[in-house]
């Protein structure tokens, strides 16, 4: 389904690598699966040529890998930035996590990555082959093959696509898209409009799934102090499975409550969890409501934007009226 | 087997320069609030970490008020506008997770306004009362 094909990146990657301007390569490398693609780093043409893949599985938002990567490697890093890693590549820009000189930023379009999930729903378990293209062919061990549209399978992140623009870059691969309208905050209000005891079933049941495996937050870009509140062992939300509810409740809420505002929306969170739990309901929520409150706001859109939660105005709603919405 | 009375346990947050001060004089002046509030002072109201108030409901609080100064009247110039649009997000989000919203409130309390101090934790006890026991956040591990 992507329009560019990996040999044009490991052609990019690899005369970058060859005349020295770069040191090492963020790409995605093939996993034991077809459809299990790590992020890894590229330092040889050798592990490029072999390794290096670009598909439809290549979900992965490289941008919170430069904050470490770049501290210990020597000269600058190659990385591939799809339009939404843009928007989180800004924001950590904006809160000087990483140094802009140490990476060359190349971006490149995406036409919507497919969610392993979704397939698995399809075709079950024993997925012995994938083929990916507008039509994905699936073999598995059971001798069964399956042709599944790839727009039927999008991971939620794309379905609610929210911009095709690279806002960030050294240089670009392909043609320059547009910021596009979506429907992201549907689902949200759908939600508001249930009433309270509604929504703390749906809650009941999608937090309770939680197993504290922390995927959420090792994964998500807005995330990325070096010591956590959830490390401590005494903050009541200990890593381990939940002794009752309201250990994954306060997790879930605290988690999305640190970055509230930092928030870009790449739906990392919701991709890598394992129970699948909508965990982009969160954190859109306050998206909508930081919206509707303080004026439109995209984290990442731009560098040195301030946050709407380290910001304020003297006209602000206040916290007892924000109830009466309309969603009464 | 006797059966406990229930009362509400209601946390209330107060900054140290304005509502703690405002539920001082309402003791001066005699007026009465429910014993069941348990005032914690903080030094601004922006010193409250949106996990403490999740930390009160899982230790067993029915209901979690915050008392700060009237915005433009902060201590430390603008504290409590960044408690405004940290606790209207929090409280939303909250709602979101069907929490009843009578749990949680955020009122500015001056000094002067012993009255006020004294009328609003009437309110708001009752209402919590009403309610009943906070069954949605608590947490086993914390039950006496």
């Amino acid at each position: 389904m992507q329009k560019i094909t990996r040999d044009v990146l490991v052609e990019k990657a690899v005369s970058l690598l060859e005349n020295g301007s770069v040191s090492c390569v963020l790409g995605w490398k093939k996993g034991e699966f077809d459809y299990d693609i790590t992020p890894a780093v590229f330092e040889s043409k050798e592990e490029l040529v072999s390794d290096f893949i670009f598909d439809d599985f290549c979900g992965a938002n490289f941008s919170k890998y430069l904050v470490q990567k770049t501290r210990k490697v020597e000269g600058k890093i190659l990385v591939f930035l799809k339009p939404c890693d843009t928007y989180s590549f800004n924001q950590l820009l904006t809160e000087h996590r990483f140094d802009r000189e140490k990476v060359y930023a190349v971006g490149i379009p995406c036409e919507g990555m497919v969610d392993i999930g979704k397939i698995k729903a399809i075709t079950g378990d024993g997925i012995s082959s994938i083929v990916c293209g507008d039509t994905i062919k699936v073999n598995t061990i059971y001798d069964e093959s399956f042709d599944i549209n790839a727009k039927d399978v999008l991971l939620e992140r794309c379905i609610n696509c929210k911009s095709k623009k690279h806002v960030a870059y050294d240089e670009l691969i392909g043609e320059e898209g547009e910021v596009i309208e979506s429907n992201r905050f549907d689902e949200v209000a759908r939600l508001e409009a249930m009433t309270p005891d509604e929504r703390f079933a749906f809650w009941q049941n999608e937090l309770s799934k939680c197993i504290r495996c922390n995927a959420c937050r090792d994964v998500c870009p807005a995330c990325t102090c070096e010591k956590c509140v959830f490390n401590n062992p005494k903050s009541g939300v200990e890593n381990k499975a939940p002794a009752n509810e309201f250990e994954e409740k306060m997790f879930h809420i605290i988690r999305a409550f640190h970055v509230a505002g930092r928030c870009t929306d790449c739906g990392e969170c919701s991709r890598v969890c394992p129970q699948n739990i909508p965990l982009h309901l969160l954190n859109r929520k306050f998206i909508k409501d930081i919206d509707s409150f303080y004026g439109e706001y995209q984290a990442g859109a731009e560098v040195g934007s301030r946050a709407p939660l380290v910001n304020y105005t003297t006209e602000d709603i206040e916290p007892c009226d924000v109830f009466e919405r309309g969603n009464d | 087997m006797q059966v406990k009375e229930y009362k509400p346990l209601i946390v209330a947050f107060c900054c140290n320069w304005c509502s703690y001060a405002g539920a001082d004089l309402a003791g001066n002046n005699r007026l009465n609030y429910p014993a069941d509030v348990k005032i914690i002072r903080v030094p601004c109201s922006c010193r409250v970490n949106p996990m403490f108030v999740l930390r009160a409901f899982q230790r067993g609080a029915d209901g979690v008020i915050l008392c700060g100064c009237h915005p433009g009247d902060c201590h430390y110039t603008s504290g409590n506008y960044y408690t405004r649009r940290r606790m209207a997000l929090l409280f939303s989000m909250l709602d979101y997770l069907g929490i009843e919203r009578e749990r949680t409130r955020v009122e500015w309390v001056s000094a002067a306004e012993g009255a006020k101090f004294a009328a609003t934790m009437n309110d708001f006890a009752e209402k919590v009362a009403a309610l009943g026991e906070n069954k949605r956040l608590e947490d086993l591990r914390c039950k006496k």
